[in-house]
């Protein structure tokens, strides 16, 4: 019968109520969005690290991976040390260097990954084949586009550019043997990959050197075990367990982080203003029908329950419909911000994760009753008498 | 010896009954000293000028209100000092009001208007359907028992209000002004609906400027300046 009543009254305005609904839509919706916002990108980044299944890389001693030009000697010996230790199951030597491509008269610049692709966990193939002979190169579509040219065709691909002498150096007829996907590139990158005894051929300074390397461990083995083994047995390397980079991610992201949650907060407390003022202007107006089901015998704390079932109906109302805004508006700026700049492609700002999809309403209905309290408590404390007093006079 | 002495002893007594406002920086003395006596079975109206403690006094038996000082028992319970969990019980159980401007819920029918007092009071839902469309059928309105207030003439919704008052079986029916907003000839059904519930044996006090509806009753009470000075 109460909740009947509650909802009744809020049907009685339905205008008012459905511009609260909305209001309280608009604030779930940020508020889902804020949470969303507040793990996605630190989630995004996890799943973007554990898709290929290798869980440490090694970078250069006191660098991060790709984050300067300096790179590792001795790829064989690393090796053939870390071949040492049981719980490794996989090497991935990854040798990095920028490439000048020249198309007819162009010269169309971009980056190129040395590999072994038996083992690399660089990209996708999406159509044609891998690099399998020492003259492959695959391509990415973005560099596809800007070169104009598809699979099959041969390329000039330098290591070098001497702009003084305008000379190339380590030039090589390469050909376009597939069609990639990188995991870690961005969009508007330009990236190929061949292997890396090619590049190395290519780059006369670079033999038996790697940018990184990446590990793959046994299943059910501890990979921090493994990191850890890796540092006393490879000095002049940095081993970075994905839990690492993820607690490195986590420091940098942390101001991005609390702007969510005080975004986030602020939504919250509009919506609990909002509902609060609306059913207390309920409650003013409803004094006198108030006091009567007072004097007729209902008692204190189902009027109570009735006021608090409004506020919470209202905020129920507005989460169901602000979480389906909130992912509509989640997908929309996802979209914006992936497009910035040298962001991986695979890196989702706000991420749909049902726990927060669960969080946002759960804090929505505890608001919505907190935000039914004060309303509650003038309506139940109001006085019988003196209130159909004022209703007679008025 | 003992029961003879319950059934006889009047089911409303005051006795010295004062309640005192606050307006402002002035203490109003709205009820001086009011000592009074209702039967049961009895139809007592109480009449006097605007502002000489008629709904004051109405408040105080209804139990919505608590006197200044003074003892107020109905049914012989005492009630002037009851918790407010206890005067919404007694109330529940004890009394039935019927207002001036009906104050019937708008969002609900006549039928579950009459019987939200029997939800209340935990009567089940197949029970208080029943008695409120006995109760509708009592006050003649049984075809009208799915329309909303907003539907119902003036009269037809203090027959409503009525109907709700009786709900609950109370001891002691209680109506301020409740032809106040009625034209004669609807008014004129409401004070012989009265006399017909009297009949039946329900008590009623009402308080009323209503010439007619005053004289219908089998007792007037005069009050002026907070004082009963005719009962």
């Amino acid at each position: 019968m109460r909740s009947a009543l509650a909802l009744a009254s809020l049907i009685r305005h339905r205008a008012r109520t459905m511009l609260a609904v909305l209001g309280v839509a608009v604030a779930a919706a940020m508020l889902l969005d804020m949470v969303m916002l507040s793990t996605g990108m630190r989630e995004s980044f996890r799943e973007l690290l554990l898709s290929r299944g290798f869980e440490i890389t090694l970078a250069p001693k006191g660098t991060l991976p790709f984050d300067t030009d300096a790179t590792i000697p001795g790829v064989g010996a690393i090796t053939a040390t870390l071949r040492g230790n049981p719980d490794i199951l996989e090497i991935s030597p990854v040798l990095g260097a920028s490439i000048h491509i020249l198309a007819g008269n162009r010269d169309v610049s971009g980056s190129a990954l040395g590999i072994d692709p038996s083992v690399q966990g660089d990209y996708e193939l999406l159509s044609g084949r891998d690099v399998t002979t020492p003259d492959a190169m695959v391509v990415n579509d973005h560099l596809l586009s800007q070169l104009g040219v598809r699979i099959g065709d041969t390329l000039s691909v330098a290591i070098g550019y001497d702009p003084q002498t305008r000379t190339y150096s380590g030039q090589r007829k390469l050909v376009v043997t597939g069609r990639v996907k990188f995991i870690y590139g961005a969009n508007d990158q330009s990236s190929s990959a061949m292997r890396r005894e090619t590049l190395e051929a290519m780059d006369g300074q670079s033999r038996d050197r790697a940018s990184l390397f990446m590990v793959r461990v046994r299943k059910g083995a501890n990979a921090e075990q493994v990191r850890d083994w890796i540092d006393r047995q490879i000095p002049n390397v940095t081993a970075i367990s994905i839990a690492t980079a993820i607690a490195q991610v986590d420091e940098r992201l942390s101001y991005f982080r609390q702007l969510a949650v005080i975004l986030g907060a602020v939504s919250l407390f509009v919506g609990f203003l909002l509902v609060t003022t609306l059913v207390t202007v309920s409650v003013n107006e409803r004094a006198g029908e108030i006091a009567v089901m007072r004097a007729i015998g209902v008692s204190r704390s189902h009027v109570v329950e009735q006021v608090v079932l409004e506020g919470v109906a209202i905020s129920f109302a507005g989460a169901v419909l602000g979480l389906a805004l909130g992912l509509v508006t989640a997908r929309y700026l996802n979209a914006i911000l992936s497009a910035f700049p040298g962001l991986p492609m695979a890196i989702d700002f706000f991420l749909f994760q049902p726990r927060a999809a669960w969080s946002a309403l759960g804090l929505l209905i505890v608001s919505g009753i907190g935000a039914g309290i004060y309303p509650a408590w003038r309506a139940a404390s109001l006085p019988i008498a003196e209130s159909l007093r004022r209703e007679a006079i008025a | 010896m003992t029961v003879r002495a319950e059934v006889e002893s009047p089911i409303v007594s005051l006795r010295d009954v004062r309640r005192d406002y606050a307006l402002g920086a002035e203490r109003v003395h709205a009820l001086q000293g009011v000592t009074l006596d209702v039967e049961r079975g009895d139809y007592v109206a109480i009449v006097g000028p605007s502002g000489c403690g008629k709904s004051t006094l109405l408040n105080l038996i209804g139990v919505i209100d608590q006197p200044t000082s003074g003892t107020v028992a109905i049914a012989g319970r005492r009630v002037d000092a009851m918790s407010d969990r206890e005067a919404t019980q007694f109330r529940l159980r004890n009394i039935g009001f019927v207002f001036q401007r009906f104050y019937l819920l708008p969002i609900l029918s006549a039928l579950e208007n009459v019987a939200l007092p029997m939800a209340e009071a935990k009567v089940s839902k197949g029970e208080r359907l029943e008695r409120a469309t006995e109760l509708l059928e009592y006050v003649g309105l049984g075809n009208r028992e799915r329309h909303r207030p907003s539907e119902l003439s003036g009269g037809e919704q203090q027959r409503v209000a009525i109907a709700r008052a009786l709900s609950n079986g109370p001891t002691l029916l209680l109506a301020d002004e409740p032809t106040g907003e009625l034209d004669a000839r609807t008014g004129a059904e409401i004070i012989s609906l009265f006399q017909r519930l009297n009949a039946d044996g329900t008590t009623i006090v009402v308080v009323t400027h209503d010439e007619d509806l005053a004289s219908a009753a089998r007792r007037k009470v005069h009050m002026r300046d907070g004082r009963v000075v005719d009962a």
